[in-house]
């Protein structure tokens, strides 16, 4: 064999079988590969929806938030999906939180400040555990980033219950049929249904709907700075494009006189 | 050193006569003669040099937010994505860095084994370079326990366990390690310590790998000693806006991952904090671990009374100490594999092997891919100890150049070490 030939060779081999890692990967954590959504926050250009993700934030408020805490993100940072100071506050002084103490030592409870993370609705996992037979309902602060397919998938699995599961397979008690939770048994109940929530947009609440609204917000959620990231990543890199561009003709220029 | 030069700057006259470091400088990084043959695959040292001070900087700037406690750690590296200014930025290109950081470096390591960079005078060179590996391969396995997400906790306790199987103290060696009877507290403070003391190491190292570089320069595409002043030019600016142009390629692929796919080379387990009553249905090691990973799990059986694992363990070490006998198994005069028509396919080969075992680390060790690791394992271990040391006797090298000038620059002499036309 030449050795170009030969060298193209084992480089074509090499890259199939990295890929073949991903692809392991990929399809050891899902059993069915969740449908593409075409988000608004893809891309390199991407951005959060704000009207989306503000919707996904009466969602959770209006659902997920009886079984789910979101421990990591603050009220404050709400800005960051265009809500003003003063809703910051009104929201969070709807909940009361645990402070310590009075001049007296005494713990008492105040209303929750801009400053303070999202209050969990369970003192903690044991009692989270007891009200949902057994099964924890996940922080979701990060769940986008945590799960392999990312939105996507929490898309997919907020959509994809089925009332009757498939012949043959029986449900253990308290389980329900998921076609994309990997086992398909989840013990999450439907959250979601066609115009469970109301909108204060008057946006129609259609299951999809809830699902893309709510999935936009956890994605804010699991990573506020993204807008920032990409934003400073197409500055960074057509100034490297350039640069390297002028480097390139340079280093032409001054080796000419070797060749 | 080369008579130390006159400077024009009182300053730098008065310093330099006293602590002569404005000549060296100028002896290494400008005068500095360098073969005039060199490919772009000799730009992955200097790259590997400024990817260590990358990461020793931004680990600096995360150094000053994280938490080395169980129970804050995953915590303090959130806020450092979400609260630090920029610390997204320095958490993205420290945890990028480290993968493109073994790029670079698999890469270097690999252009050295085609040109035969190993080879007579350069024999140490190459060991300290194995060194450095096995210190890097130490700093980025404590630095992913940081995090303390899932794969943190459960890769620090699959990998720390290995040591168990030594027999006799191997119990008492993982008790020592842990620092209790878990991966708990202590072993995360000890890690932390670790990973901040180590690129220190490696920085040491690195000082020396250069020193034995310099001393017999570096080896070239042909393989062949330089045979005078027509070989060389100075390292500035030929070198010095090669190596910038590379950089600059490198930036827009490192930084692309960091601005656009910052978690491509992560898991999203590490994203759930550490739980030591929840184990990942698939505990999968960073993928520049997978090939040494996969020559771990290739041994399922025991031989004789030793037991698999421990057969495991001193293969997956095993497979880097036989790097540093190299040199001796390897005995062919002929560095470059362009004048090798047999090394030059065995290499490929070679190459192709690692691939295969990095896939058989990351799927599990079910079906076809027990006996794919097993197969790759073994060619592994071939190549080095069998087949390198046949080909030095089999093989009969092509005619070498007389020279690199009469190789490359046929038609003059161009220009050299001393100078521009010469
Ligand atoms: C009645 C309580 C309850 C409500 C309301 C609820 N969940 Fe859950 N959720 C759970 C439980 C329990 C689990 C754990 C399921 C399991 O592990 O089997 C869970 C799991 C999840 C998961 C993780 C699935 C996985 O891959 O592990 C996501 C994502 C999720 N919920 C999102 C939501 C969202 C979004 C909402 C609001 C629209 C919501 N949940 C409302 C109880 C709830
Ligand atoms: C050889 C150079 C280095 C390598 C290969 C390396 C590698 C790594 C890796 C793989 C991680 C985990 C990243 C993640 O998944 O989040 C990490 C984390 C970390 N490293 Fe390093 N590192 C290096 C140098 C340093 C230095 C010099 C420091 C400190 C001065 C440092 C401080 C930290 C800290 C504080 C973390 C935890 C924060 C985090 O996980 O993002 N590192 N390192």
């Amino acid at each position: 064999m030449k050795p170009v030939t030969c060298a193209l060779a084992a480089l074509a081999l090499s890259l199939s079988l990295a890929a073949s890692v991903w692809g392991g990967r990929a399809e050891a954590a899902e059993a069915v590969a969740p449908p593409e959504v075409d988000w608004s926050f893809s891309g390199i250009f991407g951005t959060f929806n704000r009207a989306s993700a503000q919707r996904g934030l009466e969602v959770y408020k209006q659902v997920c938030s009886s079984c789910h805490g979101m421990d990591l993100v603050s009220y404050r940072a709400l800005t960051g999906i265009g809500l003003s100071p003063e809703q910051v506050d009104a929201l969070a002084a709807t909940h009361e939180v645990n402070a310590c103490c009075t001049d007296a030592g005494e713990p008492f409870t105040r209303p929750a400040k801009a400053a303070d993370r999202f209050v969990s609705p369970f003192p903690n996992p044991q009692a989270a555990r007891t009200a949902n037979n057994g099964a924890l309902p996940p922080d979701l602060s990060l769940i986008e980033k945590a799960r392999e397919g990312g939105a996507d998938y929490i898309h997919a699995v907020l959509t994809g219950y089925e009332e009757t599961p498939p012949a043959g397979v029986t449900l253990m008690p308290g389980m329900y049929y998921n076609k994309y939770f990997p086992g398909h048994q989840i013990g999450m109940p439907p959250p979601l249904s066609d115009g469970i929530v109301t909108y204060s947009d008057g946006t129609e609440a259609t299951l999809d709907q809830q699902a893309t609204d709510v999935v936009t917000f956890l994605t804010w959620a699991a990573e506020p700075t993204m807008e920032a990231r990409k934003e400073t990543g197409v500055k960074v890199l057509l100034f490297l494009i350039v640069l390297t561009a002028f480097l390139y003709a340079l280093k032409r220029k001054i080796w000419s006189d070797v060749h | 050193m080369e008579a130390n030069k006159t400077w024009k700057n009182p300053i730098v006259a008065w310093i330099d006569n006293r602590l002569p470091i404005f000549s060296m400088m100028n002896a290494d990084l400008v005068d500095y003669p360098t073969p005039k043959n060199l490919n772009y695959w000799w730009n992955f040292g200097s790259l590997a040099g400024i990817m260590l001070v990358i990461m020793i900087l931004t680990g600096i700037f995360l150094a000053m937010h994280y938490t080395a406690h169980v129970g804050y750690a995953f915590e303090s590296v959130e806020r450092i994505m979400r609260d630090v200014n920029y610390g997204w930025l320095m958490r993205y290109m420290h945890m990028n860095g480290a993968s493109m950081f073994f790029i670079v470096v698999y890469i270097h390591i690999f252009r050295g084994l085609y040109y035969g960079s190993y080879k007579p005078p350069r024999e140490l060179l190459w060991i300290l370079g194995v060194f450095i590996l096995l210190a890097m391969m130490a700093t980025a396995f404590m630095g992913y326990v940081l995090p303390w997400g899932q794969m943190s906790f459960w890769g620090a306790t699959v990998i720390t366990n290995l040591f168990s199987a030594i027999p006799l103290v191997g119990q008492s060696i993982v008790t020592w390690l842990w620092g209790g009877f878990a991966v708990d507290n202590p072993t995360l403070n000890r890690f932390y310590a670790f990973h901040y003391l180590l690129p220190f190491i490696i920085f040491a190292l690195v000082f020396l790998h250069l020193w034995a570089l310099h001393v017999h320069k570096s080896n070239n595409p042909l393989g062949i000693d330089v045979k005078g002043p027509q070989d060389m030019i100075p390292f500035t600016p030929y070198y010095t806006i090669k190596d910038a142009f590379g950089l600059g390629v490198f930036l827009i692929v490192y930084l692309g991952f960091v601005f656009f796919a910052p978690n491509f080379f992560g898991e999203p387990d590490n994203y759930i904090k550490a739980n030591p009553m929840v184990t990942p249905p698939h505990i999968v090691p960073e993928w520049y671990f997978l090939p040494f990973y996969a020559i771990l799990r290739a041994i399922t059986f025991d031989i004789w009374f030793i037991p698999a694992k421990l057969i495991g363990v001193t293969m997956m070490f095993g497979s880097i100490i036989v790097l540093l006998f190299l040199p001796w198994l390897d005995r062919s005069p002929v560095r470059s594999a362009r004048f090798r028509p047999l090394y030059r396919q065995f290499f490929w080969l070679f190459l192709v092997d690692c691939f295969v075992l990095g896939a058989a680390g990351g799927h599990p060790p079910e079906g076809h891919w027990i006996w794919i690791g097993q197969v790759a394992t073994a060619y592994y271990f071939a190549h080095f100890l069998i087949i390198l040391p046949l080909l030095s006797y089999l093989e009969k090298p092509r005619q070498l150049p007389s020279s690199i000038s009469a190789a490359v620059t046929p038609g003059g002499v161009g220009i050299s070490a001393k100078g521009v036309a010469e």
